[in-house]
């Protein structure tokens, strides 16, 4: 695992508070220069204990961290040089903001001058260049946002720590500060690691997402690769909207499979991590890659009867909750094209996909 | 859409004012309301409010000469103090008809004590003369002048009829002239004798040892709050029942458990001698003086001190002292520049809190205080029941509220009262 251009590198990481569960099991990780990186994971997978261990605010039981190629355990947190931006932001409330911005670069002692110079710098880049003489209390969440993230990259550190930076905007700041934090981290070329519970936003603004679950990385990927082709059913289900069947491999056939259903039915897949007949598996398949209009259905491809539930109008999207093989809340998705079939409630359908679109997984 | 095409007031739905609608609406809140508190309020009225006014009035009160001696003091006016003169016949009549009358209602060692507090030897001037004085008939014994120094020369020396004068006012400065170590006499406010100049060093002393025992505290409580605020909940529960089980054991109790450790035979120097570090003859004496005071009330009031900075500690967040370490600030420079001034506050309460009960503490300045080490509030309580100077005693507590309450004010202009979190 180890690499030689890794800036950031957990070795084989173990973490526990009490002596008794690992928090962190056994992680390895390894970041190029320059990546934004994503730790995703519901509350208590670990992501943030290993940005806390990387900040060093806390040890890790286990294991090496490396920062640039430097053992990093032993190094106290004010000596690692690492931006860090905090969930509700921390910054001081009894200076202005330009003092806060000018505290990292005080305690480095850096000439006044100067000092003045690269503050103005870093409040212009965040477009909060009129507004160094405020109290962080005086300014609303999204403005402490950005003063947050300029103190955190005011004394230019070349690894930047996030932990769930936009976790208390609302929904349209929260889009709008996702591209900007990316847009500043691509330009000054600074490497990212960015903690969030919240997928849109891995999605969105990382290069590669790790997500976590029990102490382990389940997935290491670029969004896209994480979205399509989820390598467990853990990723599978916490990554977008997903429909899951649970059945039996009946045969293998290379990069096909037939899974027979426990209602008795059969389907076509693609094997991910089962390897033998008989294995028990769940097959994972995204709403909008089920078809159920017949003529775009392959000839030869198994299909499913499926009896229409609900249909949930969303504007861009149609929704529907289908009863399939004995599962109620099976999700399709169809756009809101001027030829979109509309499926009312009640109705019976055929449905259908691809082979390669849906995949099975450890049950 | 009635609402905007109607003209003039807001109605309600059944054609009252709006206004008037929702006062009645609310009155029945507010009047419920008072009601709630009336019982406490009248409490707090009768057993609080009115005594401590009461008390207080009495620091200007005087009108116990002239409603004694009323026909003495109408004659007086015509008497010039400075004269140097005896005065006449008429007043002598006068006195000695008021003085019959307040021997008939007991009231002259009264007035004897009231005038003693000014002039000593007034109280048994007046106890001793009222038998004599009662025996003469007003009609009868004329000329009484003669008679008067017969029966007790202080009568026919002119300092006393000054003193008599000078306190007749129904409403005096006197006793708060008392207070700050001066008097009343015929030619204005003039400073006591020195041997009797003891209050304003007394209030000095208060006011000093004060804030030396705030300032102890403050050191004391600094650290064991901010642990309290940062150790893992089940360990700061227990050091917080440390801290409160001493808070609600009695005062008395520890005040006296402080006796038993000082004393000079007491378990400190029983240990030091017994240890080798100071000898059998050359004990130290850490009680009944300024230090014993100091100790045992820093100890009483600390729980004062660390609540509310404790409870302040407890708000800020660790994120502050995080963000400060990413930034690259030592551990110093972080707590120096982000704890503590967010830590102020919390001291600022605690100050003010145990200064304010330090100045006016009693029990333990007396039981631990010795001569040396006792505060305004001894006194106080020396001129309420033992002394009954009550006047005095008023007077000295109205300086002391003054005083807590300028500093308060002080207190409240320099930090802002809006800055002290007690909880």
């Amino acid at each position: 695992m180890t690499n030689d251009a890794a800036f950031v590198e957990f070795q084989r990481v173990q973490k526990s508070y009490d002596g008794e569960v690992l928090v962190v099991k056994d992680l390895n990780l390894s970041m190029p220069k320059g990546e934004f990186l994503t730790m995703l994971g519901p509350s208590g997978s670990g992501k943030t204990t290993c940005l806390m261990m990387l900040a060093g605010f806390e040890t890790a039981t286990y294991g090496e961290i490396m920062l640039d190629g430097r053992p990093i355990n032993n190094i106290p947190p004010h000596k690692r040089g690492i931006g860090m931006v905090f969930q509700n932001y921390a910054l001081f409330p009894h200076m202005t903001v330009a003092e806060n911005l000018s505290f990292p670069l005080e305690v480095r002692k850096i000439g006044k001058d100067q000092r003045e110079e690269k503050v103005k710098r870093a409040l212009d880049m965040v477009q909060m260049g009129a507004f160094g003489s405020r109290r962080p209390a005086q300014l609303s969440g999204g403005q402490q946002q950005r003063i947050a993230l300029a103190r955190a990259l005011v004394f230019e550190p070349e690894l930047v720590l996030m932990d769930e930076p936009l976790g208390a905007l609302d929904k349209q700041l929260r889009e709008h500060m996702q591209f900007e934090i990316t847009r500043l981290a691509h330009e000054l070329g600074i490497t990212t690691v960015y903690v969030t519970h919240d997928q849109t936003e891995a999605l969105t603004m990382s290069d590669r997402v790790a997500v976590f679950d029990d102490g382990r990385i389940q997935q290491l990927a670029p969004p896209d690769l994480l979205y399509e082709e989820p390598e467990n059913s853990f990723v599978a289900q916490f990554i977008g909207e997903n429909n899951t069947l649970d059945g039996v491999i009946k045969s293998i056939d290379g990069d096909t499979c037939v899974v027979k259903l426990d209602d008795g039915s059969e389907i076509d897949a693609k094997p991910v991590n089962v390897h033998t007949a008989g294995e028990r598996t769940k097959v994972s398949i995204r709403p909008e890659r089920v078809e159920f209009n017949k003529d775009r259905l392959h000839a030869d491809a198994h299909t499913l009867k499926a009896m229409v539930k609900e249909f949930i109008y969303m504007g861009d999207v149609f929704r529907f909750r289908l009863s399939v093989a004995g599962n109620d809340d099976f999700i399709i998705k169809t756009r809101n094209a001027p030829d979109a079939i509309k499926l009312s409630p009640g109705q019976e359908v055929e449905i259908g996909w691809l082979a390669k679109d849906c995949r099975a997984l450890d049950a | 859409m009635t609402d905007a095409t109607q003209s003039g007031p807001m109605l309600a739905a059944d054609g009252t004012p709006l206004k008037k609608s929702l006062a009645r609406s609310l009155r029945r809140r507010k009047v419920r309301a008072l009601a709630l508190i009336a019982p406490l309020l009248l409490f707090v009225l009768l057993s609080f409010v009115i005594p401590i006014v009461s008390m207080l009035f009495r620091s200007v009160e005087n009108g116990i000469v002239s409603e004694t001696l009323p026909l003495t003091v109408v004659e007086l006016r015509n008497w010039d103090a400075d004269s140097g003169e005896l005065p006449d016949e008429a007043l002598y009549a006068a006195f000695v008809k008021d003085m019959i009358a307040a021997v008939e209602a007991k009231e002259h060692t009264r007035l004897g004590t009231r005038l003693n507090y000014e002039e000593t030897g007034m109280s048994s001037m007046f106890r001793k003369s009222g038998r004599n004085i009662k025996r003469l008939d007003p009609e009868a014994d004329a000329p009484f002048k003669e008679k008067l120094i017969d029966i007790h020369e202080g009568w026919g020396e002119v300092e006393t009829w000054r003193t008599i004068k000078t306190h007749a006012v129904p409403i005096t400065n006197g006793y708060f002239l008392n207070a700050i170590d001066m008097r009343r006499t015929p030619e204005g406010p003039r400073a006591q004798p020195e041997d009797k100049q003891i209050l304003v060093k007394l209030f000095g002393r208060t006011l000093f040892m004060s804030l030396i025992i705030t300032g102890a505290c403050i050191l004391l409580a600094y650290p064991v709050s901010y642990l309290l605020a940062t150790l893992p909940m089940r360990v700061s529960n227990l050091l917080m029942i440390l801290v409160l089980l001493p808070f609600w054991t009695s005062l008395l109790v520890r005040t006296s458990a402080w006796k038993v450790m000082l004393q000079q035979q007491g378990v400190i120097n029983e240990t030091l001698v017994w240890l080798g570090f100071v000898a059998d003859d050359a004990r130290l004496v850490i009680i009944n003086n300024q230090f014993g005071t100091i100790i045992a009330m820093t100890h009483i009031l600390l729980p004062f001190m660390i609540l509310p900075m404790y409870s302040v500690m407890q708000t800020i967040p660790p994120s502050y002292t995080r963000a400060a370490k990413s930034m690259g600030a030592t551990n110093w420079t972080t707590f120096w520049r982000i704890y503590f001034p967010q830590s102020i506050p919390g001291i600022g309460a605690g100050s003010i809190l145990v200064f304010i009960l330090a100045i006016g503490y009693y029990i333990t300045p007396e039981i631990v205080g010795g001569t040396k080490g006792v505060f305004i509030s001894n006194r106080i309580a020396y001129h309420i029941s033992s002394s009954l100077n009550w006047g005095l005693a008023a007077a000295l507590g109205t300086i002391l509220l003054a005083v807590v309450l300028l500093l308060y004010w002080c207190y409240d202009k320099i930090v802002g009262i809006d800055n002290v979190k007690l909880g």
